[in-house]
């Protein structure tokens, strides 16, 4: 089925949660809803479920309005954060029960039920309870359950938060699998730009109720269209740097450097550049860089890579650099903004000029 | 949340509206009726205005059970309040002993209530009553049908009995919802035991301890059938509640006006003081959020 | 401040245990050095919490001593032991304003009035807290509390050790990241002992100086984060730490030959001969990607089944012999249609039984 939200609004008392959102939900399509809480990720899966009436604007599956249509009847599953299942059920019954409402056949309804076990890897649990089950066990019952539903819509609320880091990186990878299979529109909500990347498909960004960007994910990375979406899609965040551009060249303090490939046609005049931190070095790179002088405030070291948090002129920045970087605290080092990497904002915050050459490659997940 | 529609649920509602109606407004209505009107006897009535709430509000009788009423409120609060939260911290939160002591608190409130007075009359007389023999074989002049301090001993006496145990287990459903985190901190902290109830367990019973409170104070305003049964209102009308006199008036006088008028404005008091009681300790637990919201 | 000397602990949760199975928590042996910050990195069940309760007082050990500096503490209630503790969710005293809430220990502790001023208002600069001094900590949020609660551990100097109960558990993410540096700030500038458990892989990486890497109730690895990742010496650890983990296959060694996926490697060490589980092992950042064909007999014929571009980096998903095989590309690499994997023999790992090998040069 295909989900069009058309001019989507949703009004609670004096606050806006969703603020006129249009979308189209293509069948059997992988999409991702990326944004900081609050943002307006689980009112917008609670509207596209049927659980919430939009204030204003339509919905309408497959061409048909369902707005007025109550969730029984939408063939919808949804997976929550926190692990939801029926505690006094054991993992068969549970699984089993939304057959058990529709009023399938016994026979249907084990075959089914095996089938979804052994795919989340649950058979050797199926007679325990909730209770007695790690916390990756009880959701992939809650994911079970909402795979043997054969739901056209499947809406999951940042479902491996509450998981370990590793048992996260597991499911992550199985999750599209299991429900692709399915044909059916699946929806993913999420707070880490890595995960919205690492799953591919299409992302909607959130800020503040409304959708500030949808497309393939890599292109809303590498192309946000304003400043917002690039921050909503930066973890670590990013660096803003202020700079004047005057003839062919950037400048920025009292430093220039040629500006990049592709902005050429711009006027003259202030813009914002966003650096991500993996293309501010420590170390002069190849080709041309802006060179500043930053005083060093923290070093993180993750195994293969370094984060040095530095200040320069009253603001915080943040470098990925690869290996291992002693510096201590205070030290002056020297910074290269590498302008391959600049993403830059016009004096309204949109996007006007990108590094080219990062867009959906052949054989990639789309 | 904002569910669609579904005119079937009202369908669910209407046994119970129309149970309510016939046991609750159809009768509230009848009072309200009466309590306007005035009648020679064979069933003839004419209006009489607020004429009986007037003699009501102004007669004596009325003013001395109301202070009775409050004076007995306030003592059992000021008791039951303190001896409900020291029993629930007393009560342990784990292990074997939890359901034992949680069933020998349900216990008293159990019983129905004219049992808990018989148990108490009976309990009390000085010949065939175990509290009685016993304080009559001390030397203890004791008698409750005769001396209004030892009517009203009995009464704040059986009442405590009767209803700390819901004050204990209110408190305590608040008290084992604190993680244990908390304690923890506490300890690490250095906080002693009376710090601890202060700054972590007395805020943590605020909701629940609003809840006793207005309930205690509604039931207790209210009260009627324990002391009616232990004392009958006597010696004289030293333990003659507001309830106990509008009874006399209704049955035993069947002066059916003031009876109904006085029902009523005993209702707007316990109304009133009950949204009292309710903004000011709600009101009292905001002030302590200047900012508000929190998690 | 305090060294820490975990003297043969070990802990069970069962009255009288028996086999290995009964420990919870298996015999560690080791020293903390004063002033360092300790991370406790590992799955749920690890031991990892029995480990940190048993730090701070909350459990006495089955077996084993446990010592700051030279005192025994082994039995000590948590408040005789000069400890602070962070919890997964912030414990502040809601009655209490923010300043009330950092002098509550000093004030139980009866330390005079100008001293609890002094201390306070340093704590409060230290946590960037001071301009909501007078506020009531309930309304704040769930960042800032747990700022204070780690503030009720700063004001106080006769502390040993201040632990950490994956303290980020309901932090927001984006709020996460900045706590975790000040954390880490707050601990080069006064140099407490830290013990911060996690599970996360990146919280203990960037705030340790040494993780403790635990697995079923046993320390399988101490090491700087460097150490972990390039010489993880139990496969667990190679699984555990990088995003992805390391590639872990059977192989056959003989002396200094390496066989794997049909291609013999000669690697820069000699092994012995071993029986049991053999496995190589290779982190995805190590292995570059050739067309099929070129990087002559050193390359693994794998199969590629999927390509994550995540921005930075590219995750090229494959297989080689029916098990996963991993690799890490930098931003902007193009992936071979038809691939082999080169991999420099230097950092290819060796593992008997998943203990790490070393060989001889």
């Amino acid at each position: 089925m295909t989900l069009v939200l058309q001019n989507v609004s949703k009004q609670v008392g004096v606050e806006e949660h969703i603020r006129d959102v249009s979308l189209t939900l293509e069948k059997g399509s992988l999409n991702v809803l990326l944004g900081p809480t609050l943002s307006g990720k689980t009112s917008l899966m609670r509207l596209m479920a049927g659980l919430d009436r939009p204030t204003s604007g339509d919905i309408l599956v497959d061409g048909k309005s369902v707005v007025g249509m109550p969730v029984q009847r939408r063939q919808v599953a949804m997976v929550y954060q926190q692990f939801i299942n029926y505690p006094t059920l054991s993992v068969y019954d549970n699984i089993a029960s939304p057959m058990r409402v529709a009023g399938a056949d016994k026979a249907t309804i084990d075959r089914k039920v095996r089938a979804a076990a052994e795919l989340l890897k649950l058979t050797p649990y199926l007679e325990r309870t909730p209770l007695n089950l790690s916390g990756g066990q009880q959701q992939r019952t809650a994911i079970a359950r909402a795979l043997v539903k054969d739901a056209k819509l499947v809406l999951l609320d940042e479902p491996l938060a509450n998981l370990d880091y590793k048992l996260r990186e597991e499911l992550r990878v199985e999750l599209p699998r299991l429900f692709g299979e399915t044909g059916a529109v699946f929806v993913y909500a999420t707070t880490e730009p890595q995960e919205a990347l690492l799953l591919g498909g299409r992302t909607a960004t959130l800020a503040e109720g409304r959708v500030t960007q949808f497309g393939t994910t890599i292109d809303v990375y590498s192309r946000p269209t304003d400043l917002t979406t690039a921050q909503t899609f930066s973890d670590p965040p990013l660096n803003v740097v202020p700079m004047v551009k005057a003839g062919g060249q950037l400048r920025y303090d009292d430093k220039t450097i040629a500006a990049p490939a592709g902005t050429e046609s711009l006027a003259d005049g202030p813009y914002t550049v966003a650096i991500r931190p993996h293309h501010l070095m420590l170390h002069r790179p190849a080709g041309a860089a802006l060179e500043v002088t930053a005083a060093v405030s923290t070093t993180e070291i993750t195994g293969s890579e370094s984060f040095v948090h530095l200040e320069h002129g009253g603001s915080r920045w943040v470098a990925l650099t690869h290996g291992v970087h002693r510096v201590e605290v205070g030290d002056k080092v020297p910074v290269y903004l590498d302008p391959a990497g600049f993403l830059v904002f016009d004096a309204q915050q949109r996007l006007v000029a990108a590094p080219a050459g990062q867009s959906a490659a052949p054989g990639m997940r789309a | 949340m904002d569910k669609t529609p579904n005119n079937k649920a009202w369908f669910m509602v209407l046994p119970v509206v129309v149970l309510v109606a016939i046991t609750a407004i159809i009768p509230l209505m009848t009072v309200v009726n009466y309590s306007v009107q005035d009648t020679f006897g064979q069933n003839q009535f004419f209006w009489a205005g607020t004429v009986w709430f007037e003699e009501v509000l102004a007669s004596e009788r009325f003013h001395d059970a109301l202070l009775r009423n409050l004076a007995f409120s306030g003592i059992i609060l000021a008791i039951e309040i303190p001896l409900g939260i020291a029993v629930a911290l007393a009560m342990p939160r784990k292990g074997l002993w939890v359901p034992v002591c949680l069933i020998l608190m349900a216990l008293p409130l159990l019983i129905p209530w004219n049992v808990v007075g018989t148990i108490w009359q009976v309990f009390g007389r000085a010949d065939i009553g175990l509290l009685g023999y016993f304080l009559a074989s001390i030397g203890v002049d004791y008698n409750y049908a005769q001396n209004a301090f030892d009517a009203w001993a009995t009464v704040i006496v059986m009442d405590v009995w009767h209803w700390t145990s819901l004050v204990v287990l209110l408190c305590y459903a608040g008290l084992v919802s604190i993680p244990e985190a908390y304690y923890q901190a506490a300890r690490i902290d250095g906080a002693s035991r009376w710090k601890v109830f202060r700054y972590i367990q007395l805020p943590k019973m605020n909701r629940v301890l609003l809840i006793a409170v207005l309930l205690r104070f509604m039931d207790s305003f209210m009260i009627y059938t324990e002391p009616f049964v232990v004392t009958g209102g006597g010696p004289g009308n030293s333990t003659t509640f507001l309830s106990i006199d509008l009874v006399k008036l209704a049955i035993g006088q069947f002066d059916l006006g003031p009876a109904a008028a006085m029902s009523l404005i005993y209702f707007l008091i316990i109304l009133l003081l009950s949204w009292v009681f309710y903004t000011v300790m709600t009101n009292y637990g905001a002030d302590k959020n200047p900012a508000g919201g929190g998690q | 401040m305090a060294k820490i000397t975990l003297d043969k602990i070990a802990h069970s949760y069962l009255p009288y245990p028996k086999t290995d199975a009964d420990f919870a928590l298996k015999e560690i042996d080791h020293v903390w050095e004063d002033g360092g910050a300790y991370a406790l990195l590992g799955p749920s069940g690890c031991g990892k919490t029995t480990l940190l309760n048993i730090i701070s007082g909350l459990l006495v050990p089955s077996l084993g001593n446990l010592l700051f500096d030279k005192q025994d503490v082994t039995h000590l209630a948590p408040e005789q032991r000069n400890i602070a503790e962070v919890f997964q969710f912030p414990v502040v005293y809601d009655t209490m304003t923010v300043a009330e809430n950092l002098a509550f220990p000093l004030v139980n502790r009866r330390i005079p009035r100008d001293e609890i001023t002094k201390r306070v208002s340093a704590a409060l600069d230290m946590l960037d807290l001071t301009d909501k001094a007078n506020r009531k900590a309930q309304g704040l949020t769930a960042d800032e509390k747990q700022k204070i609660s780690l503030g009720r551990g700063l004001v106080r100097y006769d502390v040993n050790a201040i632990l950490f109960d994956e303290p980020l558990t309901v932090i927001d993410p984006h709020m996460k990241w900045q706590l975790r540096t000040e954390l880490k700030a707050l601990h080069r500038r006064f140099g407490h002992t830290m013990i911060y458990v996690t599970h996360d892989q990146t919280e203990a990486l960037t705030f340790a100086d040494k993780v403790v890497v635990m697995y079923e109730g046993e320390v399988v690895q101490i090491g700087t984060p460097e150490e972990l990742f390039d010489d993880p010496a139990h496969t667990f650890v190679g699984y555990f730490i990088g995003s992805p983990g390391m590639n872990v296959l059977p192989c056959d060694v003989a002396g200094d030959k390496l066989t794997l996926g049909g291609r013999e490697i000669t690697l820069g060490r000699r092994y012995p001969k071993m029986s049991g589980k053999t496995e190589v092992g290779v982190r995805p950042e190590f292995v570059r990607l050739a067309p099929a064909g070129q990087g002559a007999a050193g390359g693994l014929p794998i199969t590629v089944t999927a390509v994550e571009d995540i921005g930075r980096f590219k995750i090229v998903r494959a297989q080689l012999q029916g098990h996963s095989f991993d690799a890490v590309l930098p931003e902007g690499s193009e992936v071979p249609a038809e691939a082999s994997a080169v991999v420099d023999p230097a950092r290819l790992k060796i593992y008997h039984d998943s203990h790490l090998v070393r060989g001889t040069a």
